[in-house]
């Protein structure tokens, strides 16, 4: 798992820019600290003459301006490689490609737009998009300041309400990439997680499609009654789920929830166990969250766990 | 025994005015200080037009310029017994002094008084939107030292009426001061003025 | 206690000296405590009150770094956490950092440029009590579970009405009110008494590094502070009256915020900073026994970093999105800062090279800062260029930068520099070894603690998260931070325990006991309430290493009244007298007033309403002049047999 959230293990273009100047930026520092600490310790450790002199030594005067002048030359060079990375970076062609992404406290909401309304769908926390391919996410916030950050992928872009902010990024590597929310927006900016699943065209185009379809119809008794648990309970208040009664505008799309890595926002494996858990007492796993425990009786959670674990 | 040079400083006065006295630098330092708040709050009001497409937004009325162009005048006026109570002071005559300040009070009052009637046609409330919002924050920033400069003139006036401090001249240093701070409260007026009654109808 | 062998002592001095110690001796009574405007006294109050702070912001940095330690750890809840993270960052930069620089600066300036008190005392009473007040205010209310949440910086929309009800966030608004009061206070008197109270001959150009350095922050402080008390009383209006200056939906605009924060929050770096720079020089010339190579380059490098410092706000706000070619100035602009703090770098370095340096713990802990510096330096400017930030910002890697140029840049230099000045406040000296034995442990627990940020940060860790998943992997590094911080804690401890032991077991300590070359070397350890019998008349830098014997003195001012000498602005030419005021309870109960007014302003607007002309009228009476009898007469000394007077001043 470890190097699915990390600027040192680039996916993207942008992000494989940046690791190239994170590379020149340490390699000068590291030559820079270790020049200077070597002039410090000789300066205490070199012999002296008996007396010390209270004139200037010429050669030392000569010695810090010409520090002076590499110190210049080599900001100089930082700054021209911090610039020509920043164009590189900007001239990801023009994306064909639009996504929405919407900072919510704390999950994130992801808008698949389409010309025509009947092929818009909704998610959330997880990204889908082709590899290769540049995306241009259009990055708004109706609460507070979020900001949206894929390390293997690209920098961060903050979502700033009452602004629009876009983040054009290009994944160069079929894989999954973790993300998370970088400017702290409260109680639970720590459980604000995101998954981008990076994957070649033509699994994007069967997922696009898979995705434009309604909720699967429960077809077992069980799923058909923990359907019923879930259009009588305060759910369709919050959740979507097409295809139903449930058109919640709130909180994440559950149309095809079942399809996803993690529930809420990345903070638990998308598992029976966990749902079950979750379902009953969301304050415990994520406090401050604004889903409310639900009252359930004791042969309603597993039949709404399997409807849930249903909807592909 | 240590032969050594001294420097008698016994004859040297016990005050200055101007640039001299501790109390200039003080006020100098304050000055610096508002000001610095008045180009913030300033830049603030710009940074929130440059978000709106008409200034002020649409559904706004324009604020009245009747009563702050009075206010102009008033000010600028006050320079002139604000001078006179400033060269008093330097002169140490307290009677002069005396006269001065008081009708120099009567001008601050005069003008504060004016500021009422100001608030009462600014045509928008400070919770309507964030242009009254910063509206009514700038003009109650300058109001704030307007109003304590005047109680700062008063309070020195009355000193000035009392016989121990009308023969202490570091007084005399603090009236004039004083009066070097109002040139500040009247030369702020002019930019803030500007930007809250012109600012909206130029640009 | 007699004074003669002092180095700028004439003979008679011990009578004078007994009748100027009761001429400026301290409030005297039970209610002493609530009317002293000693600079000593309030210096000391001072620098304790902030050290006081400091341990309870480093508790709280310890409690997070606990929480951290392990995966989903549950020993602070998340609401517990955001709190604890505000409230340290907020006691840190404006109950610690700032403050304490600004009390050793009240402590030490008038020592070193040779004057008998800081300018207006009054106030620098004043100054203190706001200090005080606002740091009992936001504890107590961490007590009472109301401690801000919404860190230091305080971004709206999360502060807004809408996403922060209840009282946190005002209680943040009025801490920065109860403290840049009492900074931008302090740094007038810094101004005014660096400009206008200095022995004769102490022309700008022979100052103290240390007390340029004051000077220059306290210009800083003049204009960068205003931008922030301006950003948190809109935020109150916001808050309390229904403004709507952050509020999007009505025109308002969040970003607004940032820029006054940080128009404000970036200087704040160098104002913590330059201070050290200024302790820094002050050892090293102490201890490499000679004056520092390039007085005018350092001096330059100070008024240029002071400059440099207001144009680099834009940096904290490079992930917002900004425009490209803006972006390059600010990228520009944050490098470049790293040329002024180079030469001074490569200054001391030179200074070290041609003298002869002593081992003592306050070198030693400017050798720290070396070693921890300019790491955090090189990270800064890697913050600086766009991409990279854009992938570090609000990561670990940037906690882990701006603790090594807080801590190594400011910290170790002020333990250094109280060490060396110990025998100032306390008449004795710190104990060596315990002073090597907390060094050591702070260095190796900083490195410890902090170096590891980096790398999380660079994985992907986001700062100000309470918690995290095992599988991210972030859990070792965490660890092993985590452990580092015992370390620091011990290290810190020992420091502690060593300044407070020593300062009724330690050696006592004579009037120099460095061979320092400064002024404060030339009184009492510590110094007698007035500082100086007579005023020195310098004609360099480091007077008391050139003959100070031979030097003129000033005689003339009076030994029954307060008088200082007012000197001329550039070249310190004597230019009059002034008779400074008696104790008094007034600048308390300004303070009590103004205190009152700020917490009432947490529940009601119509606390400003009733509490200015209550304010007010205590800063009347404060003003209010007091009766001759009080200030004491103003008679001439008499002239002593056996000395030559002349009138004129020494070429």
């Amino acid at each position: 798992m470890s190097g699915i959230q990390s600027a040192l293990h680039p996916a993207g273009v942008q992000a494989e820019h940046i690791a190239r100047l994170w590379d020149v930026f340490l390699w000068v520092s590291v030559v820079v600290y270790v020049v200077v600490l070597a002039f410090l310790a000789a300066a205490l450790l070199r012999r002296r003459p008996e007396i010390v002199p209270n004139a200037v030594d010429p050669r030392v005067r000569s010695a810090v301006s010409i520090a002076a002048s590499i110190t210049v030359l080599t900001l100089l060079g930082l700054i021209t490689a911090s610039v020509f990375t920043s164009r590189s970076i900007a001239s990801v062609p023009e994306a064909a490609l639009q996504v929405g992404v919407y900072g919510r406290q704390w999950w994130w909401q992801v808008e698949y737009d389409d010309r025509d309304k009947s092929k818009r769908f909704s998610t959330a926390n997880e990204l889908t998009i082709p590899v290769g391919v540049p995306v241009t996410l259009h990055l708004q916030s109706s609460d507070v300041i979020h900001s949206f950050w894929v390390p293997n992928l690209h920098g961060k872009r903050d979502l700033i309400p009452g602004k629009r902010t876009t983040l054009t990024i290009r994944a160069d590597k079929p894989g999954v990439y973790r993300g998370q929310c970088a400017e702290f927006c409260g109680y639970q900016h720590a459980k604000m997680a995101l998954w981008v699943n990076a994957v070649p065209a033509v699994e994007y185009a069967q997922w696009v499609e898979s995705s434009r379809r309604p909720s699967k119809v429960p077809s077992t008794p069980q799923e058909r009654k923990g359907q019923q648990i879930f259009m009588s309970s305060p759910c369709p208040l919050c959740h979507t789920i097409q295809g139903t009664d449930a058109n919640g505008k709130t909180a994440p799309d559950l149309t095809h929830f079942a399809s996803r890595r993690s529930i809420a926002a990345g903070t638990l494996p998308n598992r029976r166990g966990f749902l079950a858990g979750w379902i009953l007492d969301s304050q415990h796993v994520k406090p401050g969250n604004f889903m409310p425990p639900m009252v359930l009786e004791q042969g309603e959670v597993e039949p709404l766990v399997t409807y849930l674990e249903s909807l592909r | 025994m240590i032969q050594r040079q001294v420097i008698d400083v016994s004859a040297l006065p016990d005050h200055a005015f101007g640039s001299r006295s501790i109390m200039w630098w003080a006020t100098m330092g304050i000055i610096a200080i508002e000001a610095t708040v008045f180009a913030v709050a300033i830049a603030s009001y710009f940074y929130l037009q440059g978000n709106e497409a008409t200034w002020p937004p649409a559904n706004t009325a324009l604020p009245g310029i009747f009563w702050p162009t009075v206010n102009v005048a008033i000010l600028l006026a006050s320079l002139f017994p604000n001078q006179q109570m400033k060269k008093a002071a330097e002169g140490m005559e307290v009677r002069k002094l005396r006269v001065w300040m008081a009708i120099a009070n009567l001008f601050a009052l005069a003008f504060i008084v004016v500021r009422v009637f100001e608030y009462r046609h600014l045509n928008v409330s400070w919770d309507s939107n964030a242009y009254g919002s910063i509206t009514w924050t700038l003009l109650s920033l300058h109001t704030v030292h307007l109003v304590t400069d005047f109680v700062d003139t008063v309070v020195l006036m009355v000193l000035m009426f009392t016989a121990r401090a009308a023969r202490d001249p570091r007084r005399f240093v603090d009236v004039a001061e004083n009066s070097f701070y109002w040139y500040f409260v009247v030369l702020s007026w002019i930019p803030i003025y500007a930007v809250l009654y012109w600012a909206p109808r130029l640009l | 206690m007699s004074v003669e062998h002092l180095p700028y002592a004439l003979p008679g001095d011990d009578a004078l000296h007994a009748q100027l110690e009761k001429t400026w001796s301290p409030a005297k009574g039970p209610f002493r405590w609530f009317m002293q405007i000693d600079h000593h006294i309030l210096g000391k109050r001072f620098i304790i009150t902030a050290f006081v702070w400091f341990a309870l912001g480093g508790i709280l940095a310890a409690l997070m770094r606990f929480q951290l330690a392990r995966p989903e750890n549950t020993l602070l809840s998340n609401d517990q956490y955001n709190q604890i993270f505000t409230l340290h960052g907020v006691t840190m930069m404006f109950l610690f950092a700032v403050p304490v620089m600004e009390a050793v600066a009240i402590y030490m300036i008038p020592l070193m440029t040779g004057t008998r008190a800081l300018a207006f005392p009054r106030l620098t009473a004043y100054s203190y009590y706001m200090f005080l007040f606002g740091g009992i205010m936001i504890y107590v209310a961490f007590f009472l579970n109301m401690a801000p949440d919404t860190g230091w910086f305080t971004y709206p929309p999360l502060a807004s009405p809408e996403f922060a009800p209840g009282k946190r966030v005002d209680v943040w608004a009025q801490l920065v009110n109860f403290t840049e009061i009492s900074a931008i206070a302090v740094a007038l008197e810094v101004i005014v008494a660096v400009l206008k109270q200095r022995a004769p001959g102490m022309s700008i150009n022979r100052l103290p590094l240390y007390v340029w350095s004051m000077l220059v922050t306290s210009f800083m402080i003049v204009f960068a502070m205003p931008a922030v008390m301006l950003a948190s009383s809109y935020l109150a209006l916001d808050r309390l009256v229904g403004t709507h200056l952050f509020n999007p939906v009505e025109g308002g605009d969040p970003l607004l915020w940032q820029h006054l924060f940080w128009f404000f929050g970036h200087p704040e770096v160098y104002i913590i900073f330059l201070p050290a720079l200024g302790m820094i020089s002050s050892i090293i010339t102490a201890f490499c026994r000679r004056q520092v190579f390039g007085y005018t380059a350092m001096v330059l490098s100070q008024v240029a970093t002071g400059f440099i410092g207001f144009g680099l706000w834009v940096h904290h706000m490079f992930a917002t999105g900004l425009p490209q070619s803006g972006e390059s100035f600010f990228t520009a602009a944050s490098m470049m800062i790293a040329i002024p703090t180079g030469v001074q770098i490569f200054c001391w370095i030179a200074t070290i090279w041609m003298g002869r340096p002593v081992y003592k713990p306050p070198l030693v802990f400017v050798l720290g800062f070396f070693a921890i510096f300019i790491a955090g330096g090189l990270s800064g400017v890697m913050l600086a260029s766009v991409p990279i930030d854009l992938q570090v910002h609000d990561t670990m890697f940037v906690v882990a930068h701006l603790h090594y140029v807080l801590i190594g840049g400011a910290v170790f230099p002020l333990l250094g520099a109280l060490y060396y000045w110990y025998p100032k406040f306390t008449g004795r000296l710190m104990n060596d070894k315990l002073g090597h034995l907390s060094f050591w442990l702070a260095f190796i627990g900083f490195n410890l603690t902090f170096f590891p940020l980096h790398k999380l940060g660079l994985i992907g860790m986001p700062r100000r998260v309470y918690t995290y998943l095992e599988d991210t992997g972030w859990g070792p590094l965490n660890l092993m931070a985590s452990i580092g911080v015992v370390i620091l804690g011990l290290g810190m401890l020992a420091y502690f325990v060593n300044a407070l032991v020593s300062a009724k077991k330690g050696a006592v300590a004579t009037a120099d006991p460095w061979n320092g070359g400064t002024l404060e070397w030339a009184t009492l350890s510590p110094p007698a309430h007035y500082n100086f019998v007579h005023m020195p008349v310098v004609s360099g830098h480091e007077p008391l290493w050139h003959a100070p014997e031979h030097a003129p003195v000033v005689t003339g001012l009076s030994t029954t009244a307060k008088e200082v000498l007012v000197t001329r602005t550039f070249d310190a030419e004597p230019d009059h007298r002034y008779v400074y005021p008696a104790p008094t309870p007034w600048p308390f109960l300004a303070a009590v007033a103004t205190g009152g007014m700020f917490v009432a302003l947490l529940f009601s607007p119509w606390a400003l309403v009733i509490g200015l002309p209550i304010a007010s009228a205590c800063v009347i009476a404060w003003f209010w002049p007091s009766s001759p009898q009080k200030e004491g007469k103003v008679p001439k000394e008499d002239a002593s047999p056996g000395i030559v007077r002349k009138s004129e001043a020494p070429a």
